[in-house]
């Protein structure tokens, strides 16, 4: 399988004035092949949203590179670069109260991009999104209303019809169910799955639910406050964590069994994350690894490839109990 | 057993009952039924777990009891909540001879707008505690402190002093538990506690309820509509759909023997983490019904894959499995031929 994307040592700063910087992503590295579906897990602060944003350039790179398609991606994207890879590149975020503009219609609001992009005439516009509407689950008719006038399910479907018209190659979902009823998740998940089949899509997916990330992705990678710590295939993270942090995040997600609930045992840690403007010195879980050593303290961990009995790598750690 | 009375809980230490609760909201689009006819108890020391989608009236149920619902436009329509045999529902809110804040203590879904930003962590923990108890300010704060630390929050004294905008969310949370506890209450309602948390804090704080739960010995009612968290933390589950209780039993009754079609449904949208139980997610389809003109029959008809023609024109009675376990399902009549395999039937218990 050949990278659709290859992103290498991409960091990201935010200057917040006196000196200070807020690290949000520091030196990640990440492949995603085509047509492969790649999860990313990470509390809230961990610099998952921004490096999903900085991808599709809508932060400017503080250093590092993007290829897309083996082609470097600009570090800073003027409105040109935007209008060129958005027909490639698109996004689906994670409020959708707030992702929709509530003065335009839906019918503007989805085929916004095609007629930017294409130039197509307005009859065609209009034939598309309808079509879209209705392959997201929604009806044509629905053109004429307003955000306001759907739940937020639906939003969520809106939101993803306007990032499928223009038949974009990488979609970037920016905790696309975290907003909705478990009812509803199940619906958009699927709705997902059906259009990254039918369209051949190479999806990003971030979200903080480790089950739905663990069941809708190839492979997961974790992040904890702006470094990826551990990256491999989503059975295996979740079933046989190796880094330390990804340990505590599964064994602190809680299954919908009251018999295995009872039974294991509580795998709290103290300690919340720290704030990513004082970036602590060597590993950044340090403070609250169960299992730290005294090297922890003094030099950052490098993403460590593991072999499994075949010896192929297929899992990357970023920890030095395994060097 | 008539309809409206429920299951009962299973000791003789009933603390909280309401019974055939309804409420509703007068707004501009009509009446809303929110609350239309729930019935429940809670023993001492028990936790019980409701669980629903948005809309499907689990915190009004909850905010009716404690008065916090504002009336007009809210409006208790019928029914009785007994807490230790007095009826609390629709008192007059008097200050200091309330039974909110002393007897029943709440935590709410957002710790950042349901704190106080212009008084200090300690004040606020401490003001429940001069007005239901008579505490003076020093002995209130002398209090509060302990509580904080009883909460976990580590230089408790540093920390009392401090405002909420300098806590975390996770810390806020903490901070929003001793206040509820601080009048040593015999229920804590927990209003979707962890929502807004990490998973990881998630943990902390779930365990920091179940220990507190354990020194104090108090009730909690948690209303959330994460299944996770239902199992870690619920001894009874009670689970509400269109402004109806559709299913009450203990946690391994709701969860290994299912009894109603939308218990299945939210069982079978969610992804299992049991690699030998892969299956594909099954989701609800379509949505809840409009509460403006509920319909005739059971709520849930529409979305129901197991829908029978009596559904739509008629309510469905509890049908109870064992003492304690009920569904509100016309599938567990003696006329439904169909009995799907998935559900749990009375037949199969004996």
């Amino acid at each position: 399988m050949s990278n659709l994307l290859e992103v290498t040592e991409l960091t990201k700063y935010f200057d917040i004035g006196t000196n200070q910087r807020v690290h949000a992503v520091e030196n990640v590295s990440l492949d995603i092949a085509e047509k492969e579906i790649v999860g990313l897990v990470g509390e809230s602060g961990s610099g998952k949203s921004t490096f999903g944003k900085t991808v599709l350039g809508l932060h400017d790179k503080s250093s590092g590179t993007v290829k897309y398609k083996d082609k470097l991606l600009p570090q800073k994207y003027k409105s040109k670069d935007f209008r060129d890879l958005a027909t490639s590149m698109q996004m689906i975020f994670q409020d959708p109260y707030s992702s929709l503009n509530p003065r335009m219609t839906i019918g503007e609001i989805v085929g916004e991009g095609l007629r930017l992009h294409h130039k197509e005439q307005s009859s065609v516009v209009k034939e598309r999104t309808a079509h879209w509407l209705e392959k997201v689950g929604l009806q044509a008719d629905h053109m004429s209303r307003y955000p306001h006038e759907f739940s937020g399910g639906q939003r969520q479907r809106i939101g993803i019809a306007r990032a499928m018209i223009l038949e974009p190659e990488f979609v970037v979902c920016d905790e696309p169910i975290s907003a909705l009823d478990v009812s509803v998740q199940a619906q958009v998940i699927n709705l997902l799955g059906e259009l990254k089949e039918s369209m051949g899509l190479t999806l990003l997916f971030i979200a903080h639910d480790l089950s739905m990330v663990r069941y809708v992705s190839d492979r997961m990678a974790v992040m904890y406050l702006g470094s990826l710590v551990e990256i491999g295939k989503a059975d295996e993270v979740y079933f046989d964590p190796k880094h330390p942090y990804t340990e505590v995040l599964v064994g602190s997600n809680p299954e919908p069994d009251p018999e295995l609930e009872r039974s294991r045992p509580s795998t709290a840690i103290q300690g919340e994350i720290p704030s990513p403007v004082n970036v602590p010195a060597g590993c950044r879980f340090a403070n609250r690894c169960p299992k730290v050593m005294e090297i922890c303290r003094q030099v950052t961990p490098k993403l460590i490839p593991l072999k499994d009995l075949k010896g192929e790598i297929d899992r990357q750690v970023a920890c030095h109990l395994y060097e | 057993m008539s309809s409206s009375a429920g299951a009962t809980a299973e000791n003789n230490d009933v603390l909280l009952e309401v019974e055939n609760l309804g409420v509703e909201f007068d707004t501009y689009g009509g009446v809303v039924q929110a609350v239309r006819g729930v019935s429940f108890s809670v023993a001492e020391g028990q936790t019980l777990a409701i669980v629903g989608e948005s809309g499907c009236g689990k915190s009004v149920t909850v905010q009716s009891m404690m008065g916090l619902i504002p009336m007009p436009p809210g409006r208790i329509v019928s029914g009785s909540a007994k807490l230790k045999g007095y009826q609390i529902l629709g008192r007059p809110i008097v200050n200091g001879n309330d039974i909110r804040g002393s007897e029943i203590g709440m935590i709410f879904q957002d710790p950042m707008t349901s704190l106080n930003p212009t008084m200090t962590i300690g004040d606020q923990i401490a003001e429940p505690l001069q007005v239901h108890r008579g505490y003076s300010y020093k002995q209130a704060f002398a209090e509060a402190i302990r509580l904080l630390e009883m909460s976990k929050i580590p230089e408790a004294t540093k920390r009392a002093k401090q405002y909420p905008f300098e806590f975390s969310g996770g810390m806020l949370q903490r901070a929003m538990i001793a206040m509820a506890i601080a009048c040593k209450p015999s229920i804590l309602v927990a209003d979707e506690p962890t929502t807004a948390l990490d998973v990881t804090i998630q943990a902390q704080i779930l365990d920091l309820l179940q220990d507190l739960q354990k020194e104090t010995g108090m009730a909690v009612i948690l209303i959330t509509h994460d299944l996770g968290v239902v199992a870690r933390m619920a001894d009874e589950v009670a689970v509400m759909y269109a402004g109806k209780i559709v299913e009450h039993g203990s946690v391994d009754d709701v969860f290994y023997r299912s009894a109603h079609p939308y218990t299945l449904g939210l069982k079978e949208a969610m992804p299992t983490n049991d690699p030998s139980l892969q299956h594909e997610l099954k989701p609800i389809e379509g949505s809840p019904p409009d509460l403006f003109s509920p319909p005739e029959g059971c709520g849930y008809c529409a979305r129901c894959p197991f829908a029978m023609q009596i559904c739509n024109r008629q309510q469905p009675n509890d049908s109870f499995l064992t003492d304690h376990h009920f569904s509100r399902c016309w599938l567990h009549d003696s006329g439904a031929r169909n009995k799907p395999d998935q559900l749990f039937f009375k037949d199969a218990a004996s």
